[in-house]
């Protein structure tokens, strides 16, 4: 065990964090991730003693003669007992090629066994990616209790949460480096990842197979929480949208359920019900718009309704006409759905 | 039987008789249409060779394109439609236009020269595998100028490149392009393996081949196994895109994987069918460089045909994310690392031949040392993209981009670029500037692994790749950075290298024959080489023709100087057969090419250009095969 | 470099027979990367079956006379087929024409009947996969024998003309021959794959 720290310490100072919050193989945050860092510096460290042995045998193996020759110099001729020393040697060197090889397979195969072991009852968590945005959805034994969100995944600390990966149009890949390795999102086909988060924080996630025009803008956060808090937070997510709370907000909410907008999101407790973009029910409770791209604020919000494709330049989100009153009132509606 | 002018042999002229008459016979027709109709394979080798480089250089500035937009974050150099293209564009163009070809062309040149014959085996389809390989690379650039290159991604994953998610024609033209590359690499295959098999010089057994020419004969062979898929999958693809098959679609039966399946079963494969020259390359110079015979001969050609073997058994590790069964999955980790076993043997066998040699530093040799520096670094990162655990963590990540550069760039283009400056003598007859060739080999080496090695970093630190920006709050953009500007180290190496080769060509000292003291036999002959390449055809009596026969050549006479005549051997012991003919130049390649091209980029725009488009192609097959009743149709 | 003669090759024959001609091997490199094309078709189509619920599905099964009746032709052909490449080893001109002649037809027949082969397969290409993939599966086997009866009859017009009776010519006809045998063999494995019983 001093050794696995020793070998994530090496590579610790590598693990630069950002307050988009982190997004670093070798800045583990969860027994998967930790398993996969030590993984990663046993590996550097085998490998590069190997190599820097290679590069040594070869500088040595030009140094020992001195003198460099010439083209014309007449070819050496061959010691045929001392090429037969030579191929002891080389076999020797093909034999510690075979055992390191085979070392680190077993150490491979050992980890890969590590990571699927998790204990007790997982969270069950739907993850369905889109070009180019997460749909998240919350399940649970009861039916009624489940919950749509997008683009930020709420979890508690310390219990296992296990994702069903699906993809709704094209490939997708799910990575939190910090907590977990990734996992292909397929249209078609089933998959599922299991990871703990062992602190509370904020844990940036990526897409991570080339998805089309705005793979790029395909973010989501990881949110680990205490289990209490989680607890509450779910119980909000399961309420409706707020009611507004002035009018403006009420303005809002009657461009966003009259005009083109209801036609692709859902706002629960409004007539908006599109299911063809994110649900926005409690938008303004997330960390950040349009899949990581922006943090959520009021003016965020009305500068990517204002002009979506300017923002994110081929997103499915089209530029819905608005007066100016109207972006001002649908912006603050959306910030109130917290 | 009629008609044919006098039967004159070599044995009954002098020697300055017999260069006339055979270089009278074999020459290339002046003009236009002779150029068009030659099927030399040193100019249509050359021309390969020149034509892989120009792809290279628009490859190398896509590569500085995409490192602008890079270099801060929220770049805005490019948009991300833009940098879509030019990232696919760059990976297609890289593998499909410059590494493989780059590495068929010089085997091309080289090959029919180092066995000691005059021409390579089908030397017409030599020609139209040229014309063809022109036609792709055409086909591809010119969409890209018109805005209508791929964005897809060099291995074009469904359903991404898909009838629903790709409209236009932007994957289909990226799909055939890859049908015409692949085309033009069978037939280069098949003709190397037949040239090595019945075409060696007297007396080159197996055991005397040199190792280019083995590395060539077991990539062939790769290359027939391996790119079958790739046609199997991109023709689906294309059927799914344009007359509404369903291989790739799940909701008719189809399914995406198999996709990845077809495309890895070639492209894993692919890495080594570029690779593998380049060993060859590395194991015919080293002999020169360091002034002795290289060691473990057959230990070098058994690990060639074993990674040749292996190489099928690895593609599953390009899809360790994509949830496969555990034990499938192991078995791949395990096929994965047990190729750097014969990759090791090579090392080592290289390493004891420099043991016991003299050092001689020009230019080629510094590229073996830099390909040992960064091809070893390369298969260490291999080895630990092999591990599926430590996969889920590196997979599409710009450490996977680190890696297959340092395997590719270190691995591949470091030997060619030594290859170059050592045959280049041949080929043009002037050397290249050795002063300039140290420049170019320590910007390269020094730029490739300043501009490389942070990517591994980057990777880790969980910046993916493929993307065109990425946000200012990510810790990734200091090394972004020092990226961006390390790539303009090695690209001013690139330049100066092809600055070097330009000038070389018009002002280089004159290289004389042999300039090396090589021990092979494409340095027997003139520095270039005249179009028949030998005038009398030597015979081989062991690994290392001219350093055992330093004195004098022993050759074979008796071939007739009126037709195009070469020496058919056995395949083991290359005991001499026949003295069989060579075809003419002839303009039916060209015609077959260009239908073919007619054919292929029709069917991009209707399914009917497949059954109208194969009647001029038939009619060319029927012109090319239809004998002229010249001597070389004599039996 | 001086040159030391000390072979003289003139004795040997202008054109190698057999495993002494580089078409022979040309062909039969051809062979190998064109069977590694079926091969992977093949197992495109085994993938695609392996992951479906039922085989073959949204379509009834393929009607069965006019896949035995191409396969009886094709392996009726072998015999002839046979007797060609035996009297262009003979080098026997008059046999090797009246040959070609039947061949040919023999060539052609299969054909007629594999355009009644596809409607008989009951499904479309764009129905679904699996009708997909058997449509490639023979489109692939058909596209070669289109090629090969191509090349029987323009060998076939050859041997008529004054180019006929030469030994790179007889060459040509034994490798079209042993060609042939390779079409046929590779339509073995996918009549099995269309046509054989379901618990295959």
């Amino acid at each position: 065990m001093r050794l696995r720290h020793l070998i994530v310490s090496v590579l610790l100072p590598l693990a630069a964090g950002g307050c988009a919050g982190s997004q670093s193989a070798l800045d583990p945050q969860g027994p998967n991730a930790a398993s996969l860092a030590w993984l990663i510096g046993a590996f550097t460290i085998v490998c590069g003693i190997v190599w820097l042995l290679v590069m040594i045998v070869v500088g040595v193996a030009l140094l020992r003669r001195r003198g460099a020759a010439e083209p014309a110099d007449t070819p050496l001729a061959e010691d045929p007992g001392r090429e037969r020393r030579k191929g002891a040697v080389v076999l020797a060197a093909v034999l510690a090629t075979v055992v390191i090889v085979t070392g680190l397979t077993v150490i491979s195969y050992l980890a890969t066994h590590s990571l699927t072991a998790a204990s007790g009852e997982p969270l069950v968590v739907r993850l369905r990616g889109y070009q180019w945005w997460w749909e998240v959805t919350y399940t649970s034994p009861s039916p009624d209790r489940f919950v749509t969100s997008a683009n930020e995944i709420r979890v508690p600390v310390g219990r296992p949460v296990r994702l069903e990966l699906s993809a709704a149009d094209v490939i997708h890949s799910f990575w939190v480096p910090s907590l977990a390795g990734k996992q292909d999102l397929i249209p078609g086909r089933d998959n599922q990842l299991t990871f703990t988060a062992e602190r509370p924080g904020i844990y940036r996630a990526q897409c991570a197979e080339f998805c089309g025009v705005q793979h790029a803008r395909m973010a989501l956060v990881v949110v680990a929480l205490p289990p209490d808090e989680f607890a509450a937070w779910l119980d909000g997510q399961l309420r409706d949208a707020a009611t507004p709370a002035n009018e403006e907000e009420a303005a809002g909410r009657e461009v966003a359920s009259g005009k083109a907008c209801a036609a692709c999101h859902t706002i629960r407790g409004t007539p908006a019900a599109g299911t063809l973009g994110p649900d926005l029910t409690h938008v303004a409770s997330r960390q950040t718009i349009a899949a990581g791209t922006l943090p959520t604020t009021r003016g965020s919000l009305a500068a990517w309704i204002a002009d979506p494709q300017g923002v994110k330049p081929g997103n499915k989100m089209p530029m819905v006409p608005l007066s100016a009153d109207e972006l001002r009132a649908v912006s603050a509606y959306m910030a109130s759905l917290k | 039987m009629t008609g044919i002018p006098h039967d004159l042999r070599d044995t009954e002229v002098d020697r300055d008789t017999v260069e006339r008459r055979l270089a009278e016979t074999w020459r290339t027709r002046r003009g236009f249409w002779g150029a068009i109709a030659t099927v030399d394979h040193k100019i249509i080798g050359r021309r390969y060779i020149v034509t892989a480089f120009v792809f290279l250089l628009l490859g190398g500035v896509l590569g500085l394109l995409m490192r602008w937009q890079l270099a801060t974050p929220e770049g805005r150099a490019l948009g991300p439609d833009l940098y879509n293209q030019v990232f696919t564009m760059h990976g297609a163009n890289m593998m499909f236009l410059f590494a493989v070809p780059v590495m068929e062309a010089m085997a091309v040149y080289l090959v029919p020269l180092m066995v000691g014959t005059r021409n390579i085996a089908f030397p017409r389809l030599n020609a139209f595998s040229y014309w063809i390989y022109l036609a792709g690379g055409l086909l591809l650039w010119v969409a890209f100028a018109l805005d209508m290159g791929p964005d897809i991604g060099w291995f074009g994953y469904v359903p991404l490149s898909g009838p629903q998610y790709a409209p236009g024609k932007r994957a289909d033209i990226w799909a055939q392009m890859i049908t015409f590359t692949e085309i033009a690499a069978l037939a280069v295959a098949v003709e190397i393996v037949v040239t090595v098999f019945k075409q060696r010089a007297p007396g080159m057994t197996l055991d005397r081949i040199p190792l280019f020419v083995w590395a060539m004969l077991v990539t062939s062979f790769i290359v027939m196994l391996a790119m079958p898929a790739i046609m199997v999958g991109s023709t689906s693809l294309i059927l799914d895109r344009l007359v509404g098959t369903h291989f790739f679609n799940p909701a008719e039966g189809g399914d995406v994987l198999l996709w990845q399946h077809l495309f890895w079963f070639f492209g894993h494969p692919e890495v080594y069918i570029i690779f593998l020259p380049a060993t060859g390359m590395i194991s015919s110079m080293l002999p020169a460089f360091v002034r002795r015979p290289v060691f473990g001969y057959l230990a070098l050609v058994l690990s060639m045909v074993t990674i040749g073997i292996l190489s099928f058994g690895l593609w599953v590790h390009h899809m360790f994310t994509t949830g496969l069964p555990r034990l499938g999955e192991s078995f791949f980790t395990a096929s994965s690392m047990a190729i750097a076993v014969p990759a090791g043997v090579q090392i080592f066998c290289w390493i004891a031949t420099l043991w016991d040699g003299r050092p001689v530093f020009r230019t080629p040799f510094l590229f073996i040392l830099a390909f040992f520096f960064t091809f070893v670094l390369g298969g260490m990162t291999g080895v630990m993209v092999a591990s599926v655990p430590l996969d889920t963590q590196v997979h599409d990540t710009y450490f996977v981009v680190a890696h297959f550069h340092y395997v590719l760039i270190g691995g591949a283009v470091f030997p060619l670029l030594g290859a170059v400056y050592y045959w280049y003598p041949k080929i043009v007859g002037r050397m290249m500037s050795e002063r300039l060739g140290r420049w170019v080999a320590g910007l390269i080496f020094v730029g490739f692994n300043l501009a490389f090695f942070p990517m591994h970093i980057l990777g880790l630190q969980g910046m993916p790749r493929r993307v065109y920006t990425y946000q200012a709050d990510l810790p990734w953009g200091p090394l972004n950075m020092f990226v961006s500007l390390s790539s303009l180290m090695l690209a001013a190496g690139f330049l100066l290298f092809f600055i070097d080769a330009v000038r070389s060509a018009r002002s280089g000292p004159p290289a004389g024959d042999n300039p090396w003291d090589s021990p092979s036999l494409e340095w027997a002959t003139t520095s270039p080489p005249p179009p028949y390449n030998f005038a009398r055809i030597p015979v081989v009596t062991g690994p290392s023709p001219l350093w055992e026969n330093r004195d004098e050549l022993p050759v074979a006479s008796g071939l007739r100087l009126d037709r195009r005549e070469i020496v058919i051997t056995s395949v083991a012991d290359a005991v001499p057969e026949a003295r069989e003919s060579s075809p003419r130049d002839s303009l039916w390649p060209f015609w077959a090419a260009l239908t073919t091209s007619v054919l292929l980029i029709g069917s991009i725009f209707s399914p009917w250009a497949v059954v109208w488009g194969s009647i001029p192609v038939a009619i060319a097959l029927i012109g090319w095969f239809w004998p002229k009743g010249t001597p070389e149709d004599e039996a | 470099m001086r040159e030391r003669v000390c072979a003289d090759l003139s004795g040997l024959p202008l054109h190698g027979k057999g495993t002494a001609s580089p078409t022979f091997w040309g062909t039969l490199v051809f062979m190998l990367l064109e069977g590694s094309g079926f091969a992977l078709m093949i197992a495109v189509y085994l993938y695609l079956r392996s992951l479906a619920p039922a085989w073959p599905f949204g379509a009834p099964p393929p009607d069965l006379w006019p896949g035995i009746l191409v396969t009886v032709l094709l392996l009726a052909s072998l015999v002839p087929n046979y007797c060609v490449k035996r009297w262009a080893g003979h080098e026997d001109l008059r046999k090797v024409r009246i040959g070609l002649v039947i061949m040919s037809v023999l060539g052609i027949a299969p054909l007629i009947v594999r355009g009644f082969e596809f409607a008989a397969l009951n499904v479309s290409w764009d129905s679904n996969a699996y009708g997909s993939v058997i449509w490639m599966l023979l489109a692939l086997h058909t596209t070669h024998l289109i090629t090969d009866v191509g090349d029987t009859l323009v060998l076939c017009a050859l041997m008529f003309t004054r180019h006929g009776p030469n030994r790179r010519r007889f060459g040509d006809v034994e490798d079209n021959a042993m060609y042939w045998v390779f079409v046929v063999l590779t339509w073995l494995p996918i009549y099995v794959c269309l046509y054989g019983p379901s618990w295959l």
